[in-house]
């Protein structure tokens, strides 16, 4: 059984970026790349399926600029078989790499779709739902436990509240949340025979895919700031203080 | 122009998210329809057609929308898209979890966790965990939105819509619900509790959370915690407040022991009121606290707990 591995490239979690000053978007020269943790979180979903006997062949996909081979490279170091790269420079929305996601299951016939329940850059949290839906495939989202048995897969969720769980029939579409399990570190020896491993590209033309943006940005701002208040003394002075100046107790 | 809301419910009472996203809807500039898709839901429908602002209220009642699964509530909406301007639910797992199949089958665009509707539109939206807000023009026929429930107020009661039957979509056969364990507490629920006590990784452990409860109880307030407590496995994950967790906006919330990550603070620093207590001064939460307390936390919240009376 084949499991596809949705993975992006965005601005490191580390980083705090910067509006620019034109409000035309977010400064994002210069600033450390990685790959959206949810999706690290996917890849080592996949490869310990594969480890665990239940899979038979990984496969990464980007999509993006050329620089994503970087993010391909990484999930193959972390265990995935190989690589594919859907190039572009447009400016992709989650309805546009859903559909690209299509095309390319439609080619690839996975049984299992993994991938992170949301982007930390656009902070979307669609495109799993989406590629799920085009595809007529059930889903289940926010994903802390995948167990895999008998054509079925049964998927522990993270919801308001608690923890859900469904059954799904395969093929399915898996979304990530934290606590599915912690990515392992990538070895040098791994980084290396990452670098062999086969990296196909493929151009969004070539799916039939349009991937016109469909929401114009207008502008970009800095959210109000929130000005740092005063340290108080002590716990009297804090009592009386959200007594009287706050008025919120 | 009417907008359809997808109520989240529990098939008798509506969540409170459902009330908040109403008043997005109607801000949307037409009528507002809602649609309940539960079983045995005539209670929840009930409800809905007395919140003001609500001009009827659509009910799909079947066994296979008892419990709210994604691929079933999403065809039922589709079946029912035709003739809306706009669709929308909250952006809560539940809301999350079925809209972007709605959009994705209408073949638009979803505009996730909205703050603002600044016009039909036209709205704001948080990127970047709330580092740089967004203002977006949908060019698609139909706006399908998820809604951050802190940017908008609850709808109130007074209305007295039509409540009217529609036909069920057929179960889709695909997914099944298995079960739910719902964390059982008498505290208020983390996004609709007007004050919040929440503790970080400075907790150390599980065990030691137990010292915020009694200021909890003074206060009547929800727990939280910070991501670090919970991937710590201090305390249970729909605790957490953060970018990918919980995102809250009490009048008072009372960060113990959390530092302060770019991830934390995106889901609390539209609170009223924010109180840090931390025992290092640098710590990046009091850049956003209005009081901050630096100090042993184990020797503070008792001392808070007394002081309270």
């Amino acid at each position: 059984m084949k499991v596809l591995v949705p993975v992006k490239r965005v601005v490191d979690f580390n980083v705090k970026v910067r509006v620019k000053s034109d409000g035309s978007g977010v400064d994002i020269a210069n600033v450390k790349m990685s790959m959206n943790p949810f999706d690290e979180i996917a890849v080592e979903e996949a490869v310990r399926l594969k480890e665990a006997g239940k899979v038979t062949e990984v496969v990464a996909v980007s999509c993006g600029v050329t620089q994503c081979q970087e993010t391909l490279r990484t999930a193959m170091a972390i265990g995935a078989d190989r690589g594919i790269l859907v190039d572009t420079d447009a400016d992709l929305q989650p309805l546009a790499v859903a559909k690209l996601l299509k095309a390319l299951a439609d080619k690839e016939q996975p049984q299992l779709i993994i991938l992170g329940k949301q982007a930390i850059d656009d902070d979307c949290n669609q495109t799993g739902q989406m590629l799920a839906a085009l595809l007529g495939w059930p889903q289940a989202t926010f994903a802390s436990k995948v167990v895999l048995e008998d054509g079925e897969a049964s998927v522990t969720r993270e919801v308001d509240g608690g923890l859900e769980t469904v059954a799904l029939t395969l093929p399915a579409v898996v979304t990530t949340d934290l606590r599915l399990n912690e990515p392992r570190y990538v070895t040098l020896p791994n980084i290396m025979k990452a670098k062999k491993k086969q990296l196909d590209t493929v151009k969004p033309a070539d799916l039939g895919v349009d991937v016109a943006p469909r929401l114009k940005t207008l502008k970009v701002a800095e959210p109000p700031k929130r000005s740092a208040g005063i340290k108080v003394p002590d716990v009297a002075t804090l009592v009386s203080k959200l007594k009287t100046e706050a008025k919120v107790i | 122009m009417t907008a359809l809301v997808i109520a989240e419910h529990d098939n008798a009472h509506l969540k409170g998210s459902t009330l908040n996203t109403i008043t997005a809807a109607a801000k949307c500039g037409g009528d507002v329809h809602v649609l309940i898709a539960g079983h045995n839901c005539g209670r929840a429908a009930e409800a809905a057609s007395q919140i003001a602002g609500v001009a009827k209220v659509l009910v799909a009642d079947a066994a296979h929308f008892a419990d709210g699964l994604a691929e079933n509530v999403a065809e039922q909406a589709l079946a029912l898209a035709s003739g809306y301007s706009h669709i929308l639910a909250p952006a809560t797992a539940y809301g999350k979890n079925i809209l972007p199949r709605v959009a994705a089958k209408l073949d638009v665009a979803q505009i996730s966790e909205i703050t603002k509707v600044d016009s039909p539109d036209t709205f704001e939206r948080p990127i970047y965990a709330g580092n740089a807000i967004a203002t977006v023009q949908s060019t698609d026929a139909v706006k399908v939105i998820t809604v951050r429930t802190t940017g908008f107020d609850a709808a109130a009661t007074g209305g007295s819509a039509a409540i009217e039957n529609v036909t069920a979509v057929a179960d889709s056969g695909k997914s099944s619900f298995v079960s739910r364990e719902l964390a059982k507490s008498d505290r208020p629920e983390l996004t609709a509790a007007k004050v919040i006590v929440s503790g970080g990784r400075g907790m150390g452990s599980g065990e030691n959370f137990k010292i915020l409860e009694p200021l909890a109880d003074k206060l009547g307030a929800a727990m939280g915690a910070s991501r670090a407590a919970v991937d710590a496995g201090f305390v249970p994950n729909d605790w957490q407040v953060g970018q990918t967790g919980k995102i809250v906006a009490p009048q008072l919330y009372i960060a113990v022991g959390i530092s302060g990550a770019i991830q934390h603070l995106a889901g609390m620093k539209d609170s009223k009121t924010i109180v840090a207590i931390n025992k290092d001064p640098e710590a990046p939460i009091f850049s956003v606290a209005d009081y901050g307390i630096v100090g042993d936390l184990f020797e503070i919240v008792p001392q808070l707990v007394a002081e309270l009376g």
